[in-house]
């Protein structure tokens, strides 16, 4: 066979074993890419080609996907973790020595096409950075010397199995539990109680147990069970939603690493609910690492009878599970668009009504959940929804898994039953000289010790479970920057508001960052910001300008410490103009910037 | 009883069927209600979020939201028009949009709409990204530099023509329009200037070759009578000053 023929025989090889199937070209990319290291417009009208679909829907897909790669890339990808809590523990300052070490430039393949290095957004491992992916894997706890190490080892060509297992060592960091995590489940026992008692009891404790969607949005899950189980169509399914984008938050990602079988049970509990057969976890990227563990624990489901076609012994009994992996698009944490990138499509949130329950996966009837409502669905099938319910508020009840990160000493997993206030868990986690925090994430609230009693609950503070701690040696706007990147970066580009907004909030609040700005401009990040809050389609939106509004709020001395005395400032940055002509005489030294300052804050991107 | 079958927009009684969405509704009652991806010939995009109206108090955009029984929905507010003006500032800051050298000014829905909604200036700082003009076609040309991201000539092109010439690619503000072939040139393609495709485009970004500027200012379909009056450019006749084919 010729050497040119390798990649079309790669491309038909991956093709036919995921079937030949259109819904699995997500999957068919990935696994193209992991043999190619990327995407030639060759082998993508090759993909289209087997699947029999138009090239441009192939590029699509390709294209919207960050960790996907339509031009040559490194046969090492080193990508970090650009979150703030990755920044706060002195990310950059490790970007820019480990580029140094290979020779290389940031988001540029070397020459030799050996290595690339790049960022990407927060990969889940806020409790345990600086962290970064290589090839998709984690690695966690960077410091110089293993960047020294990992230097020698993509230069001496090492493959990634031959590299040290500490640098991919992921840690859970539980330090509280309560009924989630610190129960003792047997595995199994509330696919018994379904059979035994039937749907109708369990949906009953459902009820009972008041739980609400554990991803922070706080939808009643007995409604979106019932709703589902009601709703016209012979074929049904469920979606475990474990694409953790929302940075700074993890809890998932310890879910799936050391509760898989309580998600895996909870998703087949809904199963028989609802009439389903299959489910889905959808893993966001960064967590593919936890790929062959889950397999196993599906495989010895299935040889246990808890998984596959007579679980338990019941013919009538039918559910399996099968894992697609994310391949970096924040926005595919929100249910709909989840569901479009399961299809093989890039993941753009559908128009709703009609939602998901009716007209899900394939159109079809489906119950979408966040693994920690999986996880604790099966503990009310076994323990009841009173038990559930004894813990918590009146609207919220049981319990929360807050991922903790940022400026404090014990960062990790603490479970609180809902209604905790935030100086509680400030004090559990050891953050005591706290300024303030982003609870839920960037796209959730900023809060100033103002607000510190405040409570953790759908009534008051309501929560994905992302908790970034800033302390008093921090700027708040290193924050409200950070974020405001983030949402230009992952903003799907389907709207106007969001597409065209990110972007212009994001320079708004650059030039209020670096000295730029005036009153003037702060009102104006308060009018776009309230445009896109309203006009926006889908939460991604709506919630991007939440960093800049609370922030003006709840941190005026933040932004006022920046002002111009002037009316107004131009948005034309004369040495910003400079830049490229910097660039082409190759000049760095003071004299070539208009001031001192641009030198230090230029090293900001 | 179909008499029941009504909400009120702005106050007045606005019957519908079921099915219909406000914006349906409204343009049978004809209620004018700004918007670009929307084309009443297609399904509901979306996308632009020019239509946004208030239904019960709620945001939201009157091309996707069903009408219901009941509805207090508002539509000629200061607070939308607003809204409406920030999204259009929006679109002409994101591509390049040269109104007086543009064979489409006068014509132009996008242009007219920022009218009707009040737009005098972008107001925000101008992206200048750098797009290209693809004029391989003999008889078309198209000017990426003014494409907003509707999608019509995408619709029309898959749904109408079957031919499907064009697509969107890329991510957030990266997200551009394609020509689906593998030189990306629409010479490359079937495209005919009778397709459907061909006369959608809201904006200049799709235009015919061979002709141009051919009305005198103070006579283009635009100049004397806003939008809500004239109705969109695509859904005239060419007879018109549209550019429906007859």
């Amino acid at each position: 066979m010729a050497e040119s023929d390798l990649p079309a025989q790669t491309v038909c090889e991956i093709v036919q074993r995921h079937g030949g199937t259109p819904t699995r070209l997500l999957q068919i990319l990935r696994d193209v890419q992991d043999h190619l290291t990327w995407l030639s417009p060759e082998t993508l009208d090759r993909v289209a080609e087997e699947l029999h679909i138009s090239p441009a829907k192939v590029r699509g897909v390709a294209e919207f996907y960050s960790f996907l790669y339509t031009a040559p890339r490194g046969s090492y990808d080193l990508l970090f973790s650009d979150n703030i809590t990755d920044r706060m523990l002195g990310n950059r300052e490790l970007l820019h020595y480990l580029c140094e070490r290979l020779g290389v430039e940031v988001g540029k393949t070397r020459v030799d096409g050996v290595v690339t290095v790049g960022t990407t957004s927060c990969t889940g491992m806020c409790d345990q950075g600086p962290a970064a992916l290589v090839n998709g894997y984690a690695l966690t706890r960077l410091d110089k010397p293993r960047l020294n190490r990992i230097a020698e080892l993509v230069n001496g060509q090492i493959p990634l199995a031959q590299w040290p297992c500490e640098f991919f060592e992921v840690i859970s960091n539980i330090r509280r539990a309560d009924i989630l995590l610190g129960r003792h489940f047997a595995d199994g026992s509330a696919l018994r109680a379904v059979l035994k008692r039937g749907p109708e009891a369990i949906l009953e404790e459902m009820v009972k147990s008041g739980l609400r969607g554990q991803g922070g949005a706080g939808f009643k899950s007995a409604a979106k069970w019932i709703s589902c189980r009601n709703a016209p169509g012979e074929v049904k399914y469920v979606v475990c939603n474990a694409d953790e984008g929302e940075p700074g938050t993890f809890k998932d990602r310890v879910l799936m690493q050391d509760f898989a079988d309580l998600v895996f049970e909870g998703m087949t509990l809904c199963g028989r609910v609802i009439g389903a057969r299959q489910g889905f976890v959808y893993l966001r990227g960064e967590y593919r690492y936890l790929l062959p563990s889950l397999q196993a624990h599906l495989q010895r489901r299935r040889e246990v009878g808890l998984l596959g076609k007579a679980i338990l012994g019941d013919p009538t009994f039918g559910f399996d599970i099968d894992i697609h992996l994310g391949a970096g698009a924040y926005v595919c944490g929100e249910e709909s668009a989840l569901i479009e990138s399961l299809e093989g499509k890039h993941g753009v949130p559908r128009i709703r009504p009609p939602f998901p329950t009716t007209h899900g996966y394939l159109n079809q009837p489906t119950v979408v959940n966040n693994v920690e409502t999986f996880a604790a669905a099966a503990k009310i099938a076994v323990e009841g929804g009173a038990w559930f319910a004894s813990r918590g508020t009146a609207e919220s009840k049981g319990t929360k898994l807050l991922s903790l990160s940022g400026d404090c000493e014990r960062p990790g997993i603490y479970e609180y039953p809902f209604g905790v206030t935030v100086r509680r868990v400030l004090e559990d986690c050891g953050a005591l000289d706290a300024q303030g925090i982003q609870m839920a994430g960037p796209a959730g609230h900023m809060i100033s010790a103002r607000q510190f009693d405040r409570r953790i609950c759908f009534e008051d503070l309501a929560t994905g479970g992302s908790f970034m701690v800033f302390s008093h040696r921090r700027d708040i706007l290193d924050g409200v920057r950070n974020f405001a990147h983030f949402f230009v970066h992952e903003s799907c580009g389907f709207c106007t508001p969001c597409r065209v907004g990110t972007s212009l909030l994001r320079d708004l609040v650059t030039k209020m960052h670096t000295g730029h700005g005036t009153r003037y401009d702060l009102e104006e990040m308060r009018k776009l910001g309230r445009i896109m809050q309203v006009a926006c389609h889908c939460g991604l939106g709506q919630t991007a300008p939440n960093p800049v509004l609370d922030s003006l709020e709840q941190f005026p001395e933040a932004w006022e410490r920046r002002l111009r005395s002037t009316a107004f400032e131009p948005a034309f940055d004369l040495d910003a103009a400079l830049e490229q002509a910097r660039q082409l005489t190759g000049r760095s030294d003071p004299d070539a910037y208009l001031r001192e300052e641009e030198l230090i804050l230029g090293a900001m991107p | 009883m179909s008499a029941d079958r009504s909400f009120t927009l702005d106050g007045r009684r606005v019957p519908f069927q079921d099915g219909q969405t406000i914006m349906a509704a409204a343009l049978a009652a004809g209620v004018y209600i700004p918007h670009l991806c929307f084309n009443p010939e297609f399904a509901p995009h979306g996308s632009c979020r020019v239509c946004l109206v208030k239904v019960n108090g709620r945001v939201q955009a009157a091309c996707t939201t069903p009408a219901a029984v009941g509805q207090a929905v508002q539509n000629e507010t200061g607070e939308l028009r607003e809204i409406r003006r920030g999204i259009l500032q929006m679109l002409f800051v994101e591509g390049n949009h040269v109104c007086p050298a543009c064979e489409k000014s006068g014509a132009c829905q996008l242009q007219a709409v920022a009218y009707y909604v009040g737009m005098l200036a972008p107001h925000y700082t101008h992206f200048y990204p750098r797009r290209p003009v693809d004029a391989s076609h003999p008889e078309a040309v198209i000017d990426f530099n003014r494409c907003i991201l509707c999608e019509l000539c995408v619709r029309a092109s898959r749904d109408v023509d079957g031919k499907n010439i064009f697509a969107v690619q890329g991510r957030g503000i990266q997200a551009h329009l394609v020509v689906n072939t593998p030189s990306g040139k629409l010479g490359a393609t079937d495209f005919s200037v009778t397709d459907k495709a061909a006369q959608v485009c809201p904006t200049g970004a799709i235009l015919t070759k061979h002709r141009g500027y051919e009305i005198p200012i103070g006579q283009r379909l635009y100049d004397r009578k806003p939008i809500s009056v004239v109705g969109d450019v695509a859904t005239l006749a060419e007879s018109k000053g549209g550019r429906r084919h007859e």
